[in-house]
């Protein structure tokens, strides 16, 4: 006890801004990394000025965005305007939130009791990242509409048309995992992929479920809005889509929205399919939160080499792929998921 | 805690309620909709029921206020012009009003004798009742419920039938 404060409860609330730190580096580090590997793909150097390497790019990016002026179109809605952003950055923080990241730890003695390595452990984890990020498409649609301006509607309309068809193939990916986990909860999902087989090839749904993991990749990229997928803000046809009219901090919590959004579909990724916090080979006690970072960067560089290596599909085909591939192939996975739960006892 | 949880979702609840009907932008009664199901979610949150809770996000916010939105947006609407009077007048004015006025009195009446009529202590807010997990909840709805799960799939099914035969009406 400390001035009558447990010690678990200070870890809590340390944990909890642990989270929340790390995500916006998280953030800062794509910035980063998005630049430098559009660069190595381009062949040219990328930032190099600032710092050694550029590495303190993100940085300065930070400092011009705060003193840039906030403007405002005359037409715009005052209220929503400026709620828009903050919705979209909270959701997108909001989610994150239940995301287990390591193994249950005493902190190397420090507490009597193991803890769970999550900001909270909720049972239905699950679910909660499926509606907040259902809730995510609020921002876009009202920074849209409040813009007054037809290149946000334009965008704002789109984004909430492809955020819709791709929730589908996304929940739908997300059942076949609950199914052979028998469990809504994240660390629940998480330890059933614990052990081995044949003693050397990790036992990660991903190699249940390799159609499930595809689909759940594909709808993520388009519901974080990145290329091939990222419509809402096609530059040639929109101008910068629903955040054309924003500048400064609201412009900067967006494009903070776009990159911790990304951070969490490549960590529920990780947790659903690749085994969390369980490694090839196993580390020390206290430190399996290694495994997940490292599978959760290497999820975000693939996404990155993507959008640098694909074109942008055409909004017709984008509509036709969701709703006539990727959806019927996401019920086919489903039914035999659950085909082979009933009479193969997965 | 529970205490002050409670108070504060129901007075955003109630808020916000109050106010989607006060709005004279569609858009803002949209957005302040969705404050008042997100807020209704939080009571499901501390009833002990979370399943509920999320599923009512999911359906009510994720997907049913997103088409909302969407009408509003197409369509375009128009900001209401305000009635000329005071806030009472025009309360009671003529038309829909008049009804809405109505409406709302008999509702008032009929919440006060059920909630009367009602024991005090309403279900679930007992800490000893064990939260239904989602496997009770599924093996109710396909026994228990069965028919009227099957009954309700194959309304929405007749509604989706027919909404496609209204919007490709000039499709030959």
């Amino acid at each position: 006890m400390l001035f009558g404060i447990s010690r678990e409860l200070i870890v809590h609330l340390v944990i909890i801004g642990v989270v929340f730190l790390a995500l916006q580096i998280t953030a800062a580090i794509l910035v980063y990394m998005e630049r430098k590997v559009a660069a190595v793909i381009q062949e040219r150097y990328g930032p190099y000025l600032v710092g050694p390497k550029g590495l303190m790019q993100p940085l300065a990016d930070i400092l011009k965005l705060i003193m840039k002026e906030e403007l405002r179109p005359k037409g715009a809605d005052v209220v929503l305007f400026y709620a828009a952003p903050i919705l979209s950055a909270t959701a997108a923080f909001a989610a994150f939130a239940v995301i287990p990241f390591g193994a249950d730890t005493t902190l190397f003695g420090f507490l009597d009791h193991p803890i769970h390595l999550a900001a909270a452990d909720v049972n239905v984890g699950l679910l909660v990242i499926f509606a907040i990020s259902s809730m995510g498409v609020y921002g876009v649609v009202l920074a849209g509409w409040a813009s007054n301006s037809k290149y946000s509607l334009l965008g704002g309309l789109r984004s909430s048309a492809q955020m819709i068809s791709y929730e589908l193939a996304y929940g739908l990916s997300f059942a076949a995992v609950i199914l052979l986990a028998g469990s809504l909860s994240l660390r629940g999902i998480v330890e059933q992929q614990d052990g081995y087989w044949f003693g050397f090839i990790p036992h990660w749904y991903l190699f249940l479920q390799p159609l499930g993991f595809l689909i759940y990749l594909t709808a993520g990229v388009a519901e974080t809005n990145r290329a091939p997928f990222d419509f809402p803000e096609a530059e040639q046809e929109l101008v910068a889509g629903y955040h054309t009219e924003y500048s400064s901090m609201s412009f900067a919590l967006f494009f903070l929205a776009e990159y911790v959004n990304m951070a969490t579909v490549a960590a529920v990724a990780t947790d659903l399919f690749l085994g969390g916090w369980h490694g090839p080979f196993p580390l020390p006690p206290g430190f399996e939160w290694i495994w997940f970072l490292v599978k959760v960067f290497a999820i975000l560089f693939f996404y990155i080499w993507m959008r640098w290596t694909l074109p942008r599909y055409r909004y017709d085909q984008l509509m036709e792929f969701g709703w006539k591939w990727l959806l019927p192939a996401a019920v086919l996975n489903l039914l035999v998921t659950a085909g082979a739960v009933i009479y193969m006892g997965w | 805690m529970d205490a002050i949880s409670f108070w504060a979702f129901a007075a955003i609840l109630v808020i916000a309620s109050v106010l989607v009907v006060g709005q004279r932008n569609p858009m803002h009664s949209v957005f302040l909709l969705i404050v008042s199901f997100a807020a209704l979610s939080g009571l499901y949150v501390l009833l002990g029921a979370p399943f509920a809770a999320m599923i009512q996000v999911i359906v009510y916010v994720g997907a049913i206020m997103v088409l909302f939105l969407f009408v509003v947006m197409l369509l375009n609407t128009p900001t209401e012009e305000a009635p000329a009077g005071g806030p009472i007048r025009r309360m009671f004015g003529a038309g829909p009003r008049h009804f809405g006025a109505v409406l709302s009195g008999v509702f008032a009446v009929e919440l006060a004798l059920a909630l009367r009529a009602a024991s005090t202590t309403l279900p679930g807010t007992d800490r000893g009742t064990p939260t239904p997990t989602v496997y009770d909840i599924g093996v109710r709805l396909f026994h228990e419920y069965g028919f009227a799960f099957e009954a309700t799939s194959v309304l929405i099914l007749v509604a989706m039938v027919g909404a496609i035969v209204l919007a490709r009406r000039e499709a030959r």
